[in-house]
């Protein structure tokens, strides 16, 4: 066996083996009990709040992948096909600039920002757009999507900029010689040429934000909790490490199934677009 | 008899100093096959590009088929190009590609497939209807750029250097399928070529290109046979430039040239009433090495064989005529039981006065 075959089996087959080895052992006191059991699998399915936080978690990333892609898409397309070729590196250089401060830094700005005394609210009281301040922008689910919509801003720009520089812009000349205009062009070479990249920026954006939970516990207050936030609370305050393997393994499978459906109907509507 | 499909009128283009074209003025007519010819940076894809409506013209008009196309885009156009990269769109089958166009028009669904598998066939594709386009050769590519064009029957094809990415002996056959498709669409074909032989082979009418300028607008014939200056001596074929001196007496012209001793000669050959110093220009073909034992015919010269390139069915020499400081090239039949010289062998040259071209 090879070094890195024996590096993968290290570093992904062996903890995620005990994962799942947990999720069918009980919590004992303070020993685990190695009895082989469902118990903890039940108890996921039919306890109403695992669901909800479940639920919450998908449409929660959901609702993050869907603002960072259609953000992030024109940003790509205009450094792509409005920036001068030299000066394109300049530019996505400079998109980077916001993400060399630390996350957490830049989730506790968002509350800043979001906050009830914060920049937006006292600026828009100022300018007497609004009378009293919003309450509706921090502690609850959209303060978690704002905030994780702009840190992963970058990782939906690159993949799409990729797919976007990829594009040979004579196909755009040859679509426009065969009598389509711009926007007509654009829905049907443009889009179905980035549509790989648009792909990889919402799995990107997806499946790391739905395990996410510093900025639902920092932003999200009671009704922004998301589950992950559940499985370090299994974890860490209720000493129940069997049923924190369970819903993570549960989680898992979720963010699979879901990529698995994404990337086949990105596949199937290419065809059908077609 | 109607007017020219495609009139240019002064056409130039610039960006910022670099003056793409300089005063453009063509017209091309209905149905015929019409080359620009030149070297690359000549003005010749900016000029098709113009008519095809991707680039604006500076000054000048554009008029096809009488229509002033002043701020009309490219897509509502009565042309359609073939790339030079052939620009096949990569995530559509070759049926889909081909029928891309039709998708404007009023034409009912199944009238539309059977318009692609008609084009398909005339173009040889015939059956590879499904066939992903990144599956395709370069051939292949090719006929689908320009099935995708002439479905939509364009009054103007425009065909950007479609050759040039090629292999040799698809290039070749390509040239006559192009030149036999033509005659059967009856479609004014405008090809960008670099490419003299292509040119030569394929069209009606070239116009050799220079620097934003025509510099020479004629059948391939007069373009090879009476080329109008040097550059375009030089650009098409082989043309061996020797220094000369025409002086005119009274009973007519005659011309001193180097290596080959004064001749007289008639005034056709001399553009412009030309006089005192010029160049004198001799085609390969025109200059015979004469094998020992081989009588003399015509004029003789005496000249040492300094190269030799051998091209199977030809033999390219380089000869130093005497009195010369540079070898003229000499193209000779390799014909059964004809040796090839070797360098270093002296030899007799057989040129006739009547070849001769002179330029200032």
């Amino acid at each position: 066996m090879g070094p890195p075959a024996l590096y993968a089996l290290l570093m992904l087959a062996v903890p995620l083996a005990t994962i799942f080895a947990y999720t069918f052992w009980t919590q004992d006191g303070l020993t685990i009990d190695r009895t082989l059991t469902f118990s903890n699998y039940r108890e996921a399915f039919n306890d109403p709040l695992y669901r909800q936080l479940m639920l919450r978690s998908v449409w929660i990333a959901g609702a993050v992948t869907l603002a960072t892609v259609m953000t992030a898409f024109p940003i790509a397309y205009f450094v792509s096909f409005h920036v001068p070729q030299r000066r394109k590196a300049l530019w996505i250089f400079l998109i980077t600039i916001p993400f060399w401060t630390s996350y957490l830094i830049r989730v506790f700005l968002w509350k800043v920002i979001l906050g009830y005394n914060g920049v937006l609210n006292t600026t828009l009281l100022g300018l007497g757009i609004i009378d009293e301040p919003l309450s509706f922008i921090l502690y609850n689910a959209n303060a978690v999507v704002i905030t994780l919509a702009h840190a992963f801003a970058p990782f939906a720009i690159l993949p799409i900029f990729v797919a976007l520089e990829k594009i040979d812009r004579s196909l755009l000349e040859a679509s426009r010689d065969l009598g389509e205009t711009h926007l007509t062009t654009f829905l049907r070479v443009t889009l179905p040429l980035a549509m790989p990249g648009i792909v990889a920026a919402a799995l990107i954006v997806f499946i790391p934000t739905i395990g996410d939970y510093v900025t639902p516990r920092l932003v999200g207050g009671p009704d922004g909790l998301m589950i992950a936030n559940m499985i370090q609370t299994q974890y860490l305050r209720l000493n129940d490490a069997p049923m924190g393997a369970t819903l993570a393994v549960l989680a898992m499978a979720i963010v699979a199934v879901i990529s698995a459906l994404v990337f086949l109907a990105s596949r199937l509507t290419a065809r059908i677009w077609a | 008899m109607s007017g020219p499909i495609v009139a240019l009128k002064g056409v130039h283009k610039s960006y910022g100093d670099y003056h793409a074209l300089r005063g453009i003025d063509l017209e091309i007519g209905a149905g015929e096959f019409f080359s620009l010819l030149g070297p690359s940076g000549c003005g010749k894809t900016t000029l098709l590009r113009t008519i095809a409506g991707f680039e604006d013209a500076s000054e000048g008009r554009v008029l096809l088929d009488g229509r002033d196309m002043a701020g009309v885009p490219a897509n509502r156009r009565p042309t359609n190009m073939v790339f030079q990269t052939y620009a096949v769109f990569p995530h559509l089958s070759v049926a889909e590609n081909v029928g891309f166009g039709l998708r404007r028009s009023q034409m009912p669904k199944p009238e539309r497939a059977r318009a692609v598998e008609a084009m398909l066939e005339q173009v040889g594709l015939g059956g590879l209807g499904r066939r992903a386009a990144h599956a395709l050769s370069g051939g292949q590519r090719q006929r689908v750029a320009l099935a995708r064009a002439l479905i939509l029957k364009p009054k103007v094809l425009l065909l950007d250097e479609p050759l040039s990415a090629l292999d040799r002996k698809l290039r070749e056959q390509m040239q006559h399928e192009l030149r036999s498709l033509q005659r059967q669409v009856g479609i004014t074909f405008i090809l960008v070529t670099h490419d003299q032989e292509e040119a030569l082979i394929m069209s009606d009418r070239i116009a050799v290109m220079f620097e934003g300028l025509i510099a020479q607008l004629a059948t391939p014939e007069d373009i090879y046979n009476r080329p109008v200056d040097r550059r375009v001596a030089e650009f098409i074929g082989v043309m061996n430039l020797l220094r000369a001196e025409i002086r005119r007496n009274g009973s007519g012209i005659e011309a001193e040239i180097e290596g080959l001793g004064t001749v007289p000669i008639e005034a056709r050959q001399v553009p412009g009433g030309l006089t005192g110093a010029a160049t004198a220009g001799l085609r390969p073909e025109t200059l015979t090495v004469l094998y020992e034992g081989q009588p003399d015919r015509g004029r003789v010269t005496h000249g040492n064989i300094e190269e030799e390139t051998y091209y199977g069915d030809m033999t390219y020499y380089g000869v130093r005529l005497d009195g010369t400081d540079r070898p003229v090239t000499i193209s000779m039949r390799n014909l059964p039981g004809r040796d090839i010289l070797d360098p270093g062998t002296r030899t007799r040259v057989a040129w006739s006065p009547e070849a001769l071209i002179f330029f200032p």
